[in-house]
């Protein structure tokens, strides 16, 4: 099907399916695209003889719970009860199904509306066939639980029983379907469970990496330890010696880690067996050209360029040097923050199956559009000749919205035509080929007039770039606040080249940038003689939106202000003293992904050691939550992945081009006896909802450093915290 | 060599080299793949498997040394009364996020409330605090193994 000469009514198609039940195979037409055709959604919906109904889910599931959640806006829609609704998990193909991908907390947006009027055009083909079998126009009759009814006579019908009659009407233009009142909700605000909750918990194949065929072999892939070495020989023959080994086999990288670099892959019946050969495996690699980077010499180049003038100007409004000139007290401040990896617990993997000039994939992964535009490209197939298949996903934070691994397990299949193999990644190989968050260090200065009032701001913000642009997720956005909150601002960046591959971990940028803004943003309301929220709240009032862009919603100032109220009075702000000594509460507001969030955390720090005790949330992603219990679940993790950031010890260090750290033990996470008491709360408004991914993560780790700071005078002002800092 | 072993109440006999580890027999040799590899190292508790009741790493425990030993992996842990109330308790509380990790977080609660009924708070982090979740599912993996002990 192409979407481009789909009739205006040529959205729903409803056709019988075998034993009688009915097929909807909806298309509903949502925002044009970029280059102007229109993107479709496709939602099948399958209503089977005993009324029970089928729904597709369309996107990937890291975790993150749209497997759930986009069914309950078909559901709601379609008017039947959760109890009848069985999900099915689709294939990847933006041409039916639109935006698939899992990132950014865009899914909730973006498929609000398109996603609702899926089934409400389902229920209104359904409604439309009991009015003709009764003779009575459409608007009289009523649904409920997968039936239609007739309030006069008392009449009822399920849903199956018409299906016969449906499949034979016109469908419906989508702009005419009425939604519903959200008064008249049943599914959207409950609390429902994850799909597929109960598989995992019985120990169900779910995963990639749990995925099988007949006749799989598994692969494992040796690459150069420093990012862009290739390939120049290698022991093979002693390694194909080798019993149980079935093939030893180079495959050529394009020099981007988009399409992951020069590696050899060894393939067996058995994963471990393949993986113990790697022992054997002599690999010559040319690394001359990248064993020169290290975190000693970025940090030796950071604090040389801060120094002196930045590469590019990103914000400068009003007169910044005036304003430093006419100050009554300047702060400054020094911030940094180390690479970090994505760690997703289920290792990078995926199946491949390459035969008769086509490939099929089975991939966890959280943009599969973007993994098939590699593929082709590696492979030199045209797209509709590769099939995507999604597994669940064990964990995504960014990592899988990267597709090395796929165009890898592409060109390791491509060699072994009928053979499905499976690539899996030791833990080792997916911490040391990660696409990291970018370390940054950041030169701060505020201006104070006599009054203590912040009259001018500046960040001259260090990080990763070529060519005068910064790598990926390195960037800083213009409206970056308290840009637009202030008259004189100048936020500027310099870059520094790195050959390693930078990515977007839950929250990018904003992860970083919300520790340095909000903790350097306490220091200077503690040097006008205030705390953070009284200084916030002053700049919020100044206008009613600031602009973050073309193409992403301005930031409503009364929208933060909701939510830094409900988090003081959630938390107790107004009586942050009584606490005894070593104890303090922090603040901090943070604007991510269309989502305010303000945090409160408190803090008790003994022999050094901070021991978080409670985080206060409030947060604002607009009219309606639509399952409350994931978006609780969304919140609790996005605060424990935050303080885990912080505190665990997570770095990433890079020396002669290769990454120092190999697993769990080096790169900690965070685990039980860290857990904090978390109260999350939600502040309701008039707009259209939008995504908890990742909005709550970024402010956790400002406010737990500004409590650091009220328990014991001292500034974090680097990550991760260390004893040393607080000694 | 032939290594006769019990898998979730089978008899079972596996040909192998005994120092394949335990998590990679399970998951190649008997298609049990409920039990994830994770890191390999014994530091995440994704493989966690009961060993002759004991909560395990499967991924440091050899073929080779559990000759003759009894295994519960997730596909088993239903099959006693905690086992049951746990997993119960799993899907009451919605424990998982991606759920990954969830496999050894069964096994590591199964086995603490086999051997103490009533665990305290420290109780719990200390038999918990060997697994990782990476999605941080911790608040409710604490109030899903209480409710299961109530």
């Amino acid at each position: 099907m192409s979407a481009a000469n789909l009739s205006r009514r040529g959205f729903i198609t409803a056709s019988l399916i075998a034993g009688g039940g009915l097929l909807f195979d909806l298309a509903v037409p949502m925002a044009l695209a970029a280059d102007g055709s229109p993107v479709i959604l496709n939602a099948f919906i399958r209503i089977l003889p005993d009324n029970r109904v089928i729904i597709g889910a369309k996107n990937a599931e890291i975790g993150q719970g749209a497997k759930t959640m986009l069914p309950m806006l078909i559901a709601e829609e379609l008017d039947v009860d959760w109890a009848q609704v069985s999900i099915e998990q689709t294939h990847a193909d933006a041409k039916i199904f639109g935006g698939q991908s899992a990132g950014g907390s865009r899914t909730t947006p973006r498929e609000w509306l398109p996603t609702r009027q899926a089934g409400a055009a389902a229920r209104a083909m359904l409604v439309a066939a009991a009015a003709a079998q009764w003779g009575v126009a459409a608007g009289t009759l009523t649904t409920a639980s997968g039936k239609v009814t007739d309030p006069k006579t008392g009449k009822s019908v399920p849903y199956a029983a018409l299906a016969v009659a449906a499949a034979k009407l016109s469908p419906p233009d989508p702009a005419t379907l009425t939604l519903k009142d959200p008064a008249s909700f049943r599914i959207i605000g409950q609390s429902i469970g994850g799909v597929d909750t109960p598989a995992i918990v019985a120990g169900k194949p779910l995963f990639g990496i749990d995925f099988k065929l007949p006749n799989m072999l598994y692969a494992v892939l040796e690459t150069c330890p420093a990012f862009g070495g290739t390939f120049k020989s290698a022991n093979l023959d002693a390694v194909r010696a080798l019993p149980g080994i079935a093939h030893v086999l180079t495959i050529k990288g394009d020099g981007t880690p988009e399409s992951g670099f020069d590696g050899v892959a060894i393939l067996a019946k058995s994963w471990w067996t393949a993986n113990l050969a790697r022992e054997t495996l002599k690999v010559a690699w040319d690394d001359s050209a990248v064993t020169n980077f290290s975190t000693q010499g970025y940090a030796a180049q950071a604090a040389t360029r801060a120094q002196g003038k930045a590469d590019a100007d990103i914000t400068r409004t009003g007169d910044i040097d005036a304003a430093f000139a006419s100050a009554g007290k300047v702060v400054t401040a020094d911030y940094s923050y180390p690479f970090l990896a994505h760690a997703t617990l289920e290792p990078q993997n995926c199946t491949a199956l390459f035969k008769d000039g086509a490939i099929e994939i089975w991939a966890p992964t959280q943009n599969p559009e973007s993994g098939r535009a590699l593929v082709a490209k590696a492979l030199n197939l045209p797209p509709e000749k590769i099939r995507i298949n999604f597994t669940r996903i064990g964990g995504g934070f960014g990592r899988r919205l990267m597709n090395d691994y796929m165009v890898q397990a592409a060109l390791v299949a491509a060699q072994v035509p009928g053979v499905p193999v499976k690539l899996l990644f030791t833990r080792a190989d997916d911490m040391r080929r990660d696409f990291y968050r970018p370390a940054g260090w950041h030169g701060f200065r505020a201006a104070l007039d006599k009054s203590g009032a912040l009259t001018a701001f500046h960040d001259h913000f260090i990080t990763f770039g070529k060519d005068g642009k910064p790598v990926r997720s390195a960037e800083l956005s213009p409206g970056e606040l308290p840009a637009g909150l202030l008259d004189n601002v100048l936020l500027e960046q310099s870059f520094l080249a790195t050959n390693m591959p930078t990515g977007w971990l839950r929250a990018p940028g904003s992860n970083a940038l919300a520790f340095v803004y909000q903790a350097f943003l306490d220091e200077v309301a503690a040097a006008a003689g205030k705390d953070l929220p009284t200084l916030m709240l002053e700049l919020l009032s100044k206008t009613a939106q600031v602009s973050q862009g073309a193409n992403r919603p301005p930031f409503v100032t009364a929208r933060a202000k909701g939510v830094i109220e409900k988090a003081l009075a959630m938390g107790g702000w107004a009586n942050r003293k009584a606490l005894p000594k070593g104890q303090g509460k922090g603040f901090a507001f943070y604007y991510s992904h269309a989502g305010y969030f303000a945090e409160v955390l408190e803090v008790a720090v003994a022999d050094g050691v901070p021991k978080v005790k409670t985080v206060w949330v409030a947060g604002d992603v607009g009219s309606h939550i639509i399952n409350p219990i994931n978006a609780l679940h969304q919140v609790q993790g996005s605060v424990i992945e935050g303080l885990g950031q912080a505190l665990a010890g997570q770095v990433i260090t890079q020396v002669a081009g290769a990454i120092e750290q190999a697993n769990f033990d080096t790169h900690p996470l965070q685990r039980i006896p860290d857990t904090p008491t978390i109260h999350v709360d939600f502040v309701k408004t008039d707009y259209s909802p939008t995504g908890l991914g990742e909005p709550a993560l970024p402010p956790v780790i400002p406010a737990l450093v500004n409590a650091i700071h009220a328990a014991t005078g001292k500034r974090i002002r680097s990550l991760p915290v260390t004893t040393e800092m607080l000694a | 060599m032939a290594i006769s072993l019990t898998v979730n109440g089978k008899k079972r006999q596996v040909e192998g080299d005994p120092a394949k580890p335990l998590l990679w027999v399970l998951r190649e040799d008997f298609d049990l793949v409920g039990t994830k590899f994770g890191c390999g190292a014994g530091l995440c508790g994704a493989c966690t498997v009961h060993v002759d009741g004991q909560a395990v790493r499967s991924c440091q425990t050899l073929l080779g040394d559990v000759k003759g030993a009894a295994i519960t992996t997730i596909e088993g842990a239903a099959a006693t009364d905690v086992g049951k109330r746990i997993a119960a308790s799993w899907i009451a509380q919605d424990v998982p996020q991606c759920g990954y990790c969830q496999a050894g977080q069964i096994m590591s609660a199964t086995a603490l409330l086999s051997q103490t009924p009533k665990p305290t708070d420290e109780d719990i982090d200390a038999a918990m605090m060997g697994n990782l979740c990476r999605c941080s599912t911790y608040v409710r993996i604490r109030a899903a193994i209480k409710a299961a002990a109530a």
